[in-house]
């Protein structure tokens, strides 16, 4: 396996000009002769696929929902960054890169995150003609709102619902391409496979999850925009759907995995509440502009909150860092949640849980004001925890969000296997090893809208531009190996024999990869997980027992197949984190950390993306480094004091 | 979050394909925890049902904190369940009491044909989408975000109408199954914005002339649909729609 990032000589703010500019092009007349696989309508998706669709490419676009409106980019609250300095608090591209490098706790590729802080002004303008309607000042201009990991107020938002106003406007930009016939859209489509033919991507084969046939569909290239595998932990704040069965088998075709350790932990999510609980809610960051994070000083307090005095409180974030406070990065509210619970200050039935407190908010701004900001939020939490944020705080807890890892890319967003991209929370490239707020709809628009429309043309120029057909017996072999899969998973059913649901074997996982390689991980604990995924993975594929039949639509058999590949990459993820014997960003390993009990990165030795090459069944899988050097940014020890 | 627990019986509605015929199938649920959310009880069911050797319930959900629009049923004939602007997937069990029956059937109306047990079609809503939803702009380099100036009540009106989530339960409520509230909702965030108007003639006709296409029927005020919204949009936007829809109508330019 090669890695050629592919990252244009001179000047950081000069390299995406000379990559656009030394990119071959293909004439207007011969796009139309082009097609291309698009899989994912999230935000990196459905921009991608409108984007193309209007340059004349033919785009096929694939999303497993009923509508291409519901992907998950949907669910995102608080906002999205760029650099417009609007509030002329002193921002700067420059230093919207460097606070992502930074947050990223430098494990970013400096090219990457400096195209994306680029380009991120244009999305603001782009949503804004669409006609998504951002939060505005009394004046008529744009409003923004601070976030974690910065000191200036850059983030635009739509009040809570940031990704899907985004969303629904990179969807309708997508609905009209459809309307035109540039795009067709394959609606309940899941990918089951990749098709390579002679080392290049070609196409896909996908299940149609209401007739339940697999058919196979070609293209000159194709696209993921798959999203994150954070359900390999069972729960998360993911989507049900959200899976890594796209990448996965990509990866198993050739495609590079980069970091598949690099896991965010959100801070401020609704605790725990019981064994049946399917999914974790967030709660946006941006509460924590407003809301102060406190545990009761005294250990095991069980006082109710509002009974214990100002004195007996710990607001431990302002204290350890008085200079970003409640707004420190997630990586690091995270680990001093865990720290304060593994502490014993933990509040609530479980004591996982710190309190989110907006007494001094509403006494300074007025409830009103409060709830203009976040009263949809407050909502949402009054749903499900009965319990009203006005009146008491917030009890949260982390929870796994956001995957930071995933199939590795080059500058052009290509990854190991020619012909296929990677877009979005799909690839690795721009967020280190921790994400900053506000960041992954930025990066999913700027890779749709602005970043893959210029690059994949410097592709397809060299592909002739001839009709492209499933006759290749790649197709049909593919197809038939996902067929196999399917009676694989359903030899139990009707068979009287007494096996576990999809679900058990789900949780079972979730349940390793959470206690073992969760918020702190260390050698035995990895070594322990490796060890019992693939127990859980033998036991799964002899006991599993899914209702129904492969021809029709079956949701048990759906999951089945995720889970199936979930079993197989939660162990890549646990081998990854094994081989990265340093903390960085989300990843923590509690053998290297600062006498302050920070995460103490080791750049001699681990200044790389780790991407990993498939090797076959049975085989370990090989590890390859892209060594990262900075330039621009002079890896420190990240503070936040 | 004090948690207990009830008993229940569902009567759920149980279809396998389009055409074929339906019925209620009825099973007695134990020891639900009153913290789980409504969706979660049927995945209890499901998990029950799969380990007895039957078939689950199938049911569209997904992100599962209302904001997707994939969730959606009619439970004791409400859909979405007796809880004001909630998503079915933010019903929480704390609303039931134990021994209570609970009926539940999918999102009925002409242009929603069923796909299986809960499951319902609603790709025609896509289609009114892009027969007009949008605002013609291609991916470029549009001018600078604050040359258009929106007053900031402008931009909340507009908020509250762009908030529909698609979820189709505007057409399952209206004795009509018109879903003129998610037309409405559409046409009004863009006729409120500078940036919808040049369009706003075109869009009003079209959308609605593809809706009439998918056999849905018209609004005949019945404001069912505002009751059940998960977002709470009111049929105001209705009126902004019928408003957007008669000035197109005579003043349109073939």
């Amino acid at each position: 396996m090669q890695l050629d990032a592919k990252i244009p000589e001179g000047p950081i703010a000069e390299k995406w000009d000379k990559c656009r500019f030394s990119n071959k092009l293909v004439n207007p007349a011969n796009k139309r002769k082009y097609e291309v696989i698009i899989v994912g309508t999230g935000l990196a998706g459905a921009s991608a696929a409108a984007t193309l669709g209007e340059l004349g490419y033919n785009v096929k676009s694939f999303c497993i929902q009923d509508s291409p409106r519901r992907a998950h980019s949907i669910a995102a609250q608080g906002g999205i960054n760029a650099a417009k300095n609007y509030q002329g608090d002193g921002d700067s591209i420059f230093r919207l890169f460097y606070d992502t490098v930074k947050g990223g706790d430098f494990r970013a590729r400096e090219a990457n995150v400096y195209r994306l802080a680029q380009v991120a002004n244009n999305i603001i303008d782009q949503c804004v003609a669409q006609g998504v309607p951002f939060a505005r000042e009394y004046g008529g201009t744009l409003a923004n709102r601070s976030f974690g990991g910065a000191q200036v107020s850059r983030t635009f938002y739509a009040r809570g619902q940031t990704g899907q106003q985004l969303l629904l406007g990179a969807y309708s930009a997508m609905m009209r391409q459809v309307s035109t016939g540039k795009v067709k859209m394959y609606t309940r489509r899941e990918m089951m496979d990749l098709v390579v033919v002679d080392g290049v991507a070609k196409g896909i084969i996908v299940r149609n999850l209401v007739t339940g046939e697999i058919e196979k569909y070609s293209a000159h290239a194709v696209v993921l925009a798959t999203g994150g595998y954070g359900n390999v932990y069972f729960l998360s704040t993911n989507a049900m759907a959200s899976n890594v069965t796209a990448a996965w088998r990509s990866y198993k075709r050739g495609a590079g995995f980069a970091n598949p350790c690099y896991v965010q932990i959100h801070p401020t999510c609704i605790p725990v509440h019981g064994e049946f609980q399917s999914k974790l809610t967030l709660m946006s960051e941006s509460l924590r502009n407003d809301g102060r994070v406190w545990v009761p000083k005294a250990k095991g307090d069980k006082r109710h909150a509002n009974d214990i005095p100002e004195s007996e409180r710990d607001y431990y974030l302002e204290r350890k860092y008085p200079s970003f406070g409640n707004l420190v990065p997630r990586d690091v509210a995270s680990r001093n949640a865990k720290q304060a619970c593994d502490e014993g200050n933990g509040i609530g039935e479980t004591g996982l849980g710190v309190y989110l407190d907006f007494a001094d908010a509403i006494k300074r701004d007025g409830l009103d004001v409060v709830m203009r900001k976040y009263g949809n939020l407050f909502h949402m939490y009054q749903k499900i925890t009965d319990s009203d944020p006005t009146k008491e705080p917030m009890q949260i807890y982390p929870a796994i969000h956001y995957t930071m890892g995933g199939l590795w890319v080059d500058y052009h967003l290509m990854t190991t296997v020619p012909g296929l991209y990677a877009t979005g929370e799909c690839n690795f490239s721009d967020h280190g090893a921790n994400r900053l707020g506000a960041s992954a709809l930025m990066q999913g628009l700027a890779d749709g809208y602005f970043v893959l429309p210029y690059t994949i043309g410097n592709y397809l120029a060299t592909v002739p531009p001839v009709p492209t057909s499933t006759n290749d017996p790649a197709f049909e072999a593919a197809a038939n190996e996902v067929k196999e899969q399917v009676n694989k998973l359903m030899k139990n059913t009707k068979s009287g024999k007494g096996g576990q649901t999809v679900d058990h074997y789900h949780k079972e996982l979730g349940k390793i990869m959470w206690d073992y390689c969760g918020m702190a991980r260390k050698k035995e604990g990895l070594e322990y997980a490796l060890k019992r995924i693939p127990e859980i993975r033998a036991e799964f594929w002899e006991n599993v027992v899914v209702p129904g039949s492969g021809q029709e639509l079956n949701q048990s058999l759906e999951r089945a197949g995720r889970v199936a590949d979930f079993l197989e990459f939660g162990e890549l993820l646990v081998r990854d984190a094994l081989n990265r014997e340093e903390s960085c960003g989300g990843h923590f390993r509690e053998e290297s950390q600062t006498e302050e009990n920070e995460a103490k990165r080791d750049d001699a030795n681990f200044s790389y993306v780790a991407v990993w090459e498939y090797k076959g069944q049975g085989t370990a899988p090989e590890l390859h480094k892209e060594p990262l050097t900075f330039e621009y940014v002079i890896p420190s020890q990240r503070s936040y004091k | 979050m004090s948690s207990k627990t009830i008993n229940i019986i569902v009567k759920i509605w149980r279809q396998n394909g389009p055409l074929a015929k339906g019925a209620f199938e009825e099973h007695a649920l134990k020891d639900i925890s009153t913290d789980s959310s409504f969706l979660e009880m049927i995945d209890v069911l499901n998990e029950w049902l799969t380990i007895k050797g039957l078939e689950p319930i199938a049911f569209d959900h997904d992100c599962r904190e209302g904001i997707c629009g994939m969730c959606g049923a009619v439970v004791n004939g409400t859909a979405h369940g007796p809880d004001k602007e909630t998503t079915l997937c933010q019903l929480h069990m704390r609303r039931f009491k134990n021994g209570d029956t609970i009926v539940i059937e999918p999102f009925r109306s002409q242009g929603f044909p069923i796909v299986k047990d809960l499951i319902v079609d609603r790709s025609a809503l896509d289609r009114i989408i892009a027969a007009g939803g949008f605002v013609s702009v291609n991916t470029g380099s549009p001018q600078d975000g604050n040359t258009i100036l929106i007053p900031q009540h402008v931009a909340e009106q507009a908020m509250d109408a762009a908030a529909c989530i698609g979820c189709g339960a505007c057409a399952a409520a209206c004795p009509n199954g018109t879903p003129m509230l998610f037309l409405g909702a559409k046409v009004s965030q863009l006729a409120l914005l500078p940036q919808g108007q040049l369009e706003a003639k075109k869009r009003a006709i079209n959308m609605v002339l593809q809706m009439d296409k998918e056999g849905f029927g018209n609004c005949g005020n019945e404001r069912e649909c505002e009751n059940v919204c998960p977002k709470g949009i009111t049929i105001r936007n209705i009126a902004r729609l019928n408003r957007e829809f008669l000035k197109a109508s005579f003043t349109i330019d073939h």
